[in-house]
């Protein structure tokens, strides 16, 4: 038995090199240029058409409530959501005394100490709470919602979902978009009271500014606008990743490095989307005067 | 063309299917016809597209060209509807189970009578129990989740979920590729047993020839994108085409074939040369 044995490790292995190291023709430059040109424009517009169908199921699940897989949804909820409550308190409330902490050796020099609630207070509010939050979500969920679709592509469980009747979409997909689109809004609620509180424990430090000080200016400089902006952008990053992830997870083929891969590109890609939109978002405030 | 089998009407009937990936052809107007009652096996060698035959037969891939119609309905532009009605008439054991990790082998199942029939727990209970039975699993091994199953177990509570709607048609995907002899036998055993219940048609692609030889009814070889020959063992192992006679030449050329396709296929070495070492030609 021992030297089969071998012999099917050797197999393997020569089947596993063969795979990877794969026996195509070396390709120029330019003509690798072009091959990963159109495999981007075929990828976004596979995504494209993936939003559209999530877009259009969603759609049916609104019109009928009754069609709504709440298990999975209710576990979304909890797995992106709650689990994700002391990773984002804790970096959001380090980020505030971060920027509290650059802003305040500026503001002591001019003696405008106690701006420094409106730096903590918008900049938070505005713009690194939702970010912050945006971006842990997607490392932690958007990657692990293409790693289950993707496990379950390779080990033929969506096709079998498919043959026994039930929609891979409504089942997999539809209660991740929805639950981020529940949980990161109120993720960014939390991640703007960790994050204030960290300026706010900053400023008392560096700039005896006191926390009853900073919360008197704080409700007269941020205003609801301020606030409502930044929890505004999370449904949109939240749709962002949970699409990216599940698109990427559907692009698994092949065996289990195929599955690395995928998860690698929709964090990468996720995040990437994410910081554009949030760049698009400001252009659009700023066109907009708000 | 087997004689025997022209009585019985038509289950699937496959015309002008061409697929194509890319610029690779797959099928090249393939014309294929199953009949009901019978083991029919899709054989060829890798690449040959048989995998992408049944994809299309079971609704998880849209050939470019041509029609195919199942249980009498057609499926191209078919409506949601339709092909749910007619994928409940159907089952599909999957080449790695396609068992669903997060639920023990008795919600798996379970699972498709829970989507689609109103029936209490206990109701689903009994049905999946008893199709658990009947692939000769354990009832303990309904508690388990399929990662602790071995690959025998794990085929078998595939079928098992695949029957428990009571399909007319079961499609089976290489039902024997990564199991030990034993276990193979087993399986072979077990599809015996089904043909023997009557009223099942099974369509299975297999590299197995244990199993084509002692089970197939009809086989259809695959080649150049076509059916290279349609027949029982017995008949094919008559007609004079190379990818025909590559299949049957000579045992140790045979074992190899079989051993260097299946490996090709999935990587995991298969053992099906054990078995077969212990075939005789009839």
């Amino acid at each position: 038995m021992r030297w089969r044995t071998n012999k099917l490790v050797h197999f393997t292995y020569l089947a596993a090199m063969n795979s990877v190291g794969s026996p195509s023709p070396r390709i120029s430059p330019l003509d690798g240029l072009g091959r990963s040109a159109v495999a981007a424009c075929a990828e976004a517009l596979a995504l494209l058409s993936f939003i559209g169908k999530c877009s259009v199921a969603l759609g049916q699940w609104v019109i009928h409530p009754s069609r709504i897989r709440w298990r999975p949804l209710l576990h979304n909820i909890a797995s992106a959501g709650v689990g994700a409550l002391p990773i984002i308190g804790l970096l959001s409330f380090l980020l505030g005394i971060v920027v509290a902490y650059q802003g305040s050796g500026q503001l002591r020099q001019y003696g405008a100490n106690i701006f420094v609630v409106d730096l903590v207070g918008i900049s938070m509010l505005r713009e690194f709470a939702p970010l912050i939050t945006a971006i842990i979500v997607a490392g932690r969920s958007g990657s692990a919602y293409a790693a289950q679709i993707g496990t379950m592509a390779v080990t033929d469980e969506i096709d079998a979902m498919r043959t026994l009747g039930i929609a891979p979409l409504e089942q997999l997909v539809l209660p991740k978009i929805l639950a981020l689109l529940i949980a990161l809004p109120l993720l960014t609620v939390f991640a703007d009271v960790c994050g204030v509180f960290g300026g706010m424990v900053m400023a008392r430090a560096q700039l005896g500014v006191g926390f009853e000080e900073f919360l008197g200016r704080f409700t007269k400089v941020v205003s609801v606008t301020t606030y409502l902006i930044g929890i505004g952008k999370a449904p949109v990053f939240a749709a962002i990743i949970a699409m990216v992830g599940c698109f990427q997870g559907f692009r698994t083929r092949g065996g289990a490095d195929s599955v690395g891969r995928q998860t690698t590109r929709s964090v990468v890609q996720s995040t990437f989307i994410v910081i554009v939109a949030d760049a698009m978002f400001s252009i659009a405030f700023s066109a907009l005067d708000i | 063309m087997s004689v025997a089998a022209t009585a019985n009407p038509a289950v699937i009937k496959i015309s002008n299917l061409s697929t194509r990936f890319g610029e690779h052809v797959v099928h090249d107007d393939l014309d294929l016809e199953v009949r009901q009652g019978e083991i029919f096996a899709v054989i060829g060698g890798s690449g040959s597209g048989k995998s992408t035959l049944l994809r299309e037969m079971i609704l998880l891939h849209r050939p470019d060209a041509g029609s195919i119609r199942v249980l009498g309905v057609d499926l191209h532009d078919i409506e949601d509807a339709a092909a749910l009605a007619l994928r409940l008439r159907w089952g599909v054991m999957f080449q790695h189970g396609g068992l669903f990790g997060s639920l023990t082998v008795m919600e798996n199942i379970g699972l498709p009578l829970r989507e689609h029939r109103e029936l209490d727990d206990a109701a689903v209970d009994a049905l999946a129990a008893q199709k658990l039975a009947l692939t000769g699993l354990d009832p303990e091994v309904g508690a388990q989740y399929p990662s602790e199953l071995s690959g025998g177990m794990m085929k078998r509570a595939s079928l098992a979920r695949a029957l428990v709607l009571d399909p007319e048609l079961l499609f089976l995907d290489e039902p024997t590729a990564g199991l030990d002899p034993e276990s193979a036998g087993e399986i072979d055993q077990l599809v015996r047993k089904l043909r023997d219940q009557g009223g099942l048609t099974i369509v299975m692609v297999t590299h197995d020839l244990d199993l084509l030889w002692q089970l197939a009814d009809r086989v259809a070889i695959l080649a150049g994108g076509r059916v290279a020959g349609i027949g029982s063992m017995t008949e094919l192992a008559e007609i004079d085409h190379p990818a025909i006679r590559k299949f049957f030449d000579g045992p140790r050329g045979r074992a190899a074939q079989v051993q260097t396709q299946e490996l090709r296929e999935s990587v995991v070495p298969q053992s099906a040369h054990l078995r077969s070492s212990s075939w005789k030609p009839k």
